[in-house]
């Protein structure tokens, strides 16, 4: 077969799939494409905006991501929308905070890291933040699974849904009694100069420390899930939680293992995101966790990969929305495009993993 | 004879509440209204939650709906155009009165109809979700809805909600046609609440005898058999899609009368009202009272609502007491009010760990959701889905 007749077959084939497609789809694949030429535009008109909004947005997109991943780890595995996750979050940048003011207990540990003390210190402190803070929550995340969702491993979905708003408003108020209800400052640690030349394209250190955090992690999980026994494990539950216990796995320890993996990465991403925007307040895990959670379901929930695409979608999305649209509408963007996405296509754009396993449903 | 003895009691007690209460001057008129209003609210949810088993998160946006009817149609928002029709508010230099000004009994109607063209309009594309997928695309109505209004002063250059500074100077409601000497009544006022009282009163009392009917109704035993086994109902001839909107459009209905007579109550009517923690707290009382009891939901109000007013307040004073006694500023300085939400939290969880029929149960769901073979059903209480 020459490579003209591949090209000729291909093209047969995409021609099909158009006429095979519904009109709801066509509807969608013309709005999504009025709306790129429309963004585009805008892009030409002021590139250097559009750019800097742009790393903005991966940047943002990089924090949603690791607190996505947290929803759909725990999906995967159990089905249930974690809704306490944000919350964690929440409670990852006010550990975070603590451990850089140095208090923690009511004891003064060591001196409060504010930025004075040199790049040196400056290091060790996000990264002693950064370290304490995943210990935390994923310490609280086991925790929470073990209290609030182990007994209710066999009621109804939405029982053990509720539970976990109930657990969320918990979080919520304990984070209100910890740090009060005003917004608290995170100290400056990170530069906000621009690390590139010129003064053209704005990429700062701060934004090479969210990149700097995140690919690692990202990477570590991936290794974790694919290679080792304990990640295998954890596919074999998500797929058919009653043949993985036949085949000798702890089904009981792996839903613990998911459950301290997402909060690992909730308590990275809230220390990022006190770092990255120098403020955190008690309901920040509302917002933040919706918006993660639209995330994981742009992505198709339970599907890794998805919830990695997602979030970088779903943070350029919301600067976007922030530059051409206006701050105060950017809320309303982003649950728009949850809803859509649920109604239009609930398995997401990459497919829903446990959909497709046959994993519960 | 003997079923009807306690309702009757509890009517007459309802009835004659305004003049003990007075007699005794306890001044508890004005929280028992707000928990009226609440007590509408959750029987609004338990047709949705209850009875056909679908989590509704964002239940608030039918209470701002509502309230933003009559914010819209009773005021001087659209001071452009100037109509009234049987308004209770007079104008005192007796020119026509700016904006539109209509009657509060049609605009509960308005409101009651509107909100159900909303529930329909959200519930048609939506309920063909799972269960826990349709919670959050509630929850995600929810969220857009009170932000709409915050941001809705500026809609092409349209101020339709007067964004964060709200809607103010709501009409009262009134009987513009009586005599002199039932001045309360022509126009209600500030001052004297009894007609406010009694008019959610019979507002409770319709809603009340509506849930039952409901319940009892040939809709009402759809609706448990879609929530038991969708397949099953669907089966018998039962098409799921349209029980399920009647319950969203139901419920809806009861929840925008109450932000009607909400928004008409408190005469302002401010975005920032209607926030997510509203429609938790709804749920909160229907859980706890006994999802789909509709005795049980009423007492769920009650019960929150009055540790919302007066024991939390009364809790407080303990704490600081006992903090003066012991010199413990932490203690004497704490505000406890402020953590109410951790209540309702802990509320939700050890309802769903302990006894997740509720205080009341309906023997019914009680069965469902002790059931040992629940699975992973989608409705509260579904059936499994092997």
């Amino acid at each position: 077969m020459s490579t003209q007749e591949v090209t000729k077959t291909r093209s047969r084939a995409l021609i099909e799939g158009v006429r095979a497609s519904s009109w709801q789809s066509r509807i969608a694949v013309a709005l999504v494409v009025a709306l790129l030429v429309i963004l585009l535009e805008q892009a030409a008109k002021e590139p250097d905006q559009f750019v800097a909004q742009l790393i903005i947005g991966i940047t943002n997109g990089a924090i949603i991501a690791l607190i996505a991943l947290g929803y759909t780890l725990v999906y995967g595995i159990i089905e249930l929308i974690n809704f306490a996750h944000g919350d964690n979050f929440m409670i990852g940048s006010f550990v975070g905070l603590t451990v850089l003011s140095g208090t923690f207990l009511g004891l003064e540990f060591f001196g409060a890291i504010g930025g004075e003390g040199g790049t040196f210190l400056n290091v060790l402190g996000v990264l002693l933040a950064l370290v304490v803070a995943m210990v935390v929550c994923g310490l609280l995340n086991v925790g929470i699974e073990r209290v609030a969702y182990k007994p209710l491993r066999n009621s109804p979905r939405l029982a053990v849904l509720i539970t976990a708003i109930g657990m969320s408003f918990i979080l919520q108020n304990l984070g209100l009694v910890w740090k009060g209800p005003a917004q608290v400052p995170f100290p400056e640690l990170i530069s906000d100069a621009n690390i590139l030349p010129g003064d053209s394209i704005v990429f700062r250190w701060k934004d090479l420390f969210i990149v700097g955090v995140t690919v690692p992690l990202l990477v570590g999980l991936s290794y974790f899930i694919s290679n080792t026994k304990q990640g295998k494990a954890m596919r074999a539950v998500a797929q058919d939680k009653e043949a993985a216990s036949m085949m000798g796995i702890n089904v009981n320890r792996t839903i613990s293992i998911t459950f301290l993996l997402g909060g690992i990465l909730a308590g990275a991403s809230g220390v990022m995101y006190g770092l990255f925007n120098g403020i955190t307040v008690f309901n920040v895990g509302f917002t933040q966790g919706l918006y993660a959670f639209t995330a994981a379901v742009l992505g198709g929930i339970g599907n890794l990969t998805g919830a990695v695409v997602g979030g970088f979608l779903i943070g350029i999305i919301g600067s976007m929305a922030d530059q051409y649209i206006g701050v105060e509408w950017t809320a309303i963007v982003i649950f728009s495009v949850l809803i859509l996405v649920l109604v239009f296509r609930p398995r997401g754009l990459l497919g829903d993993r446990s959909a497709v396993q046959g994993g519960g449903e | 004879m003997r079923r009807y003895w306690l309702p009757a009691l509890l009517i007459v007690a309802a009835f004659v509440f305004p003049i003990v209460d007075e007699a005794f001057d306890t001044l508890l008129i004005y929280p028992v209204i707000i928990v009226a209003v609440y007590v509408m609210l959750a029987l609004g949810l338990n047709i949705v939650v209850g009875f056909a088993g679908l989590l509704d998160l964002g239940f608030v946006a039918f209470y701002a709906l509502g309230a933003y009817v009559v914010g819209w149609f009773a005021s001087s928002q659209f001071y452009q155009v100037s109509f009234s029709f049987g308004t209770a508010a007079s104008s005192l230099t007796g020119e026509p009165l700016q904006g539109i000004h209509i009657s509060f009994w049609f605009l509960l109607i308005l409101a009651g109809a509107f909100t159900a063209l909303c529930g329909v309009i959200i519930g048609a594309p939506t309920l063909r979700l799972r269960g826990d997928y349709l919670a959050i695309v509630t929850l995600g109505f929810g969220e857009i809805i009170p932000r709409f209004f915050q941001n809705g002063d500026d809609l092409g250059g349209f101020n339709l909600t007067n964004g964060t500074i709200g809607i103010k100077a709501v009409d009262p409601p009134g009987f513009p046609f009586l005599p002199e000497s039932l001045d309360a009544w022509k126009q209600f006022g500030t001052l004297d609440l009894h007609p406010w009282y009694y008019t959610i009163l019979v507002m409770v009392l319709i809603a009340i005898y509506v849930n039952i009917r409901l319940r009892d109704s040939r809709l009402g035993r759809a609706w448990i058999s879609v929530r038991e086994d969708e397949t099953a109902a669907a089966a018998m001839g039962i098409n799921p899609v349209t029980t399920k909107l009647w319950a969203y459009a139901l419920g809806a209905v009861f929840g925008g009368l109450a932000g009607a007579y909400y928004g008409s109550f408190i005469a302002s009517i401010f975005p920032t009202s209607f926030s997510f923690n509203i429609s938790i707290l709804v749920l909160c009382m229907v859980v706890l009272g006994g999802m789909g009891n509709i005795y049980g939901v009423i007492l769920g109000a009650i019960a929150l609502q009055g540790l919302n007013f007066y024991l939390l307040p009364k809790i407080n004073e303990w704490v600081h007491s006992i903090g003066d006694y012991l010199g413990s500023s932490l203690l004497s300085e704490a505000d406890i009010p402020k953590y109410n939400f951790f209540l309702f939290g802990i509320i939700l969880v050890l309802m769903m760990l302990l006894r997740p029929e509720g205080i009341i149960p309906n023997r019914q769901r009680a069965e469902e959701l002790r059931g040992d073979d629940a699975g992973t059903g989608d409705a509260m209480g579904g059936a499994p889905r092997a």
